[in-house]
């Protein structure tokens, strides 16, 4: 069993049996993690270029321990230090790159389809770690790792995604895997955040806040991205606080045994409050760890046919 | 191609008996001793060594996995990675001697892998290598300590153990190509 693909792009077209063995690899590799030396040599022939051109603290440090855990040698870029202030375009700056000979490419943008670009331009192994409002599959599947992790399965259960589903790629990830895997999906935001069509993914729509979390077993909470909101999306951030935080009064119209997640970074009191962010419910924590896992995971198996074959 | 039974369910507890006894023998008893096997059938015989310890001594041994497909040498030449199981050590192995038990001793290359990731849990006493059947044709410059079956072959055939507790049988099967090499 293998990757069809040798890059990760999304997790849209990607089977249920692909991403349960990303997800059964993540599970062996989470142990690694808890080892006096939490290093393998496994990747020692690899070298990753964490290109990032927008702003992160969770996946980048959860992709640069991946690869450090795994051996693989790892190379950070920032924006704004690099020479893009200067004008060098995207891909003069990967080809340049590439010329010091690395192997995959873990690329942020805030322009949806740069890794897609990536891979029709360059030689290296491509990642997305976020490509505008399209797709963020690794988060994606350490949202889907954490679910597994917790109910032991995906199917039969139903996951209400809240928030700014429009300019979400965290949702669209989690939509496309979920449904693979065999979950119920509801969405749910103000309409002006919704996309066009959205229903046309497979998932139930709602604007209103209870009739999202009635039966649900999961609430995965969306930051609401203030970066991206163009004037006029939201009457003011109370109004939508108002009608849509996550707060410890709305929870009663959740299944038992219901879980709490959040993608980070949080706005408290504006889409989660800080009651519930913190309540025993919550596994935004188990999230973050298990990101590192899942993108060990991702790494070592598109690492397979590196280099020649004898 | 022609296959040869060598051993068979009695074959195969006697041997494990013999290299209980050479183990206790060895080490004068099972004090500070932990055995560890090489999945996926080399944890299966570790825990029949312990099982025959146990009547022997009457202690109980700590047992543990371990998985070496993140210690491999050929991580750069193979098309797709193997999957991986659960390395399971539930216990320190500092100051311990470490039986490391793997069912087929061939090139040497998987129990370089499996002390490359025990040394990476903790500085044992000692490690000792025991094995099921050694085929010979060694690329790197390790022995075991302990060998049920010392088998010649040759380098195109194929030896296959099958272990009741994963292929529903005891055996030791010695498939030959016709014609040998």
């Amino acid at each position: 069993m293998k990757l069809r693909s040798q890059h990760l792009l999304g997790l849209e077209g990607v089977s249920a049996d692909e991403i349960n063995l990303i997800l059964d690899t993540a599970v062996t590799l989470k142990e690694i993690l808890s080892r006096p030396i939490k290093k393998v040599p496994t990747l020692r022939h690899i070298t990753v270029l964490n290109l990032f051109y927008e702003p992160s603290t969770r996946t980048k440090i959860s992709f640069e321990l991946a690869e450090k855990r795994l051996s693989a040698d790892s190379i950070g870029f920032a924006k704004a230090s690099s020479s893009v202030v200067k004008g060098e375009t995207l891909l003069d700056t990967v080809w340049n790159i590439e010329a010091m000979k690395i192997d995959m490419v873990v690329i942020r943008h805030s322009v949806s389809g740069t890794p897609l670009f990536l891979t029709k331009n360059c030689s290296s192994k491509i990642i997305n770690a976020g490509d505008g409002c399209h797709e963020h599959p690794t988060q994606g599947l350490l949202d889907i790792f954490t679910i597994r992790e917790k109910y032991g399965k995906i199917e039969g259960l139903r996951v209400a995604i809240v928030g700014d589903i429009k300019h979400s790629r965290v949702a669209r990830s989690n939509i496309w895997g979920l449904k693979a895997l065999g979950a119920s999906v509801a969405v749910c935001a103000p309409t002006t955040l919704l996309p066009y069509e959205v229903e046309k993914m497979g998932v139930d729509v709602y604007t209103r806040i209870e009739e999202a979390l009635e039966g649900a077993d999961v609430v995965n909470v969306l930051r609401l991205q203030k970066e991206r909101q163009s004037a006029g999306l939201l009457p003011t951030l109370r109004e939508y606080s108002n009608r849509f935080c996550i707060t410890t009064e709305r929870l009663k119209y959740l299944n038992k045994n219901f879980t709490i997640m959040h993608p980070g970074p949080m706005n408290r009191g504006v889409e989660i409050s800080s009651e519930v962010a913190d309540g025993p419910f919550s596994v935004i924590l188990s999230q973050v760890t298990n990101g590192v896992a899942v993108r060990m995971a991702v790494l070592y198996l598109l690492s397979g046919g590196v280099g020649k074959i004898e | 191609m022609a296959e040869t039974k060598i051993m068979d369910t009695k074959g195969i507890a006697r041997s494990i008996n013999r290299i209980t006894h050479e183990i206790l023998e060895h080490n004068s008893g099972a004090k500070d001793m932990v055995i560890v096997g090489i999945r996926t059938r080399g944890a299966y015989i570790a825990e029949r060594l312990a099982k025959a310890i146990k009547r022997i001594e009457k202690t109980e041994l700590p047992v543990g996995a371990v998985d070496i497909t993140m210690y491999r040498d050929d991580v750069t030449i193979r098309l797709e990675q193997p999957i991986i199981q659960k390395t399971n050590l539930p216990f320190s192995i500092d100051d311990k001697i470490v039986i490391l038990v793997d069912d087929v001793l061939y090139t040497g290359r998987t129990v370089r892998a499996a002390l490359n990731e025990l040394m990476d849990y903790g500085r044992s006493r000692c490690i000792q290598l025991a094995v099921l059947v050694d085929r010979g044709h060694r690329e790197l410059p390790i022995r075991a300590d302990y060998v049920a079956i010392q088998l010649q072959t040759f380098r195109g055939e194929n030896v296959i153990v099958k272990l009741k507790e994963y292929d529903k049988e005891d055996a030791v099967i010695l498939q030959q190509n016709n014609g040998g090499e």
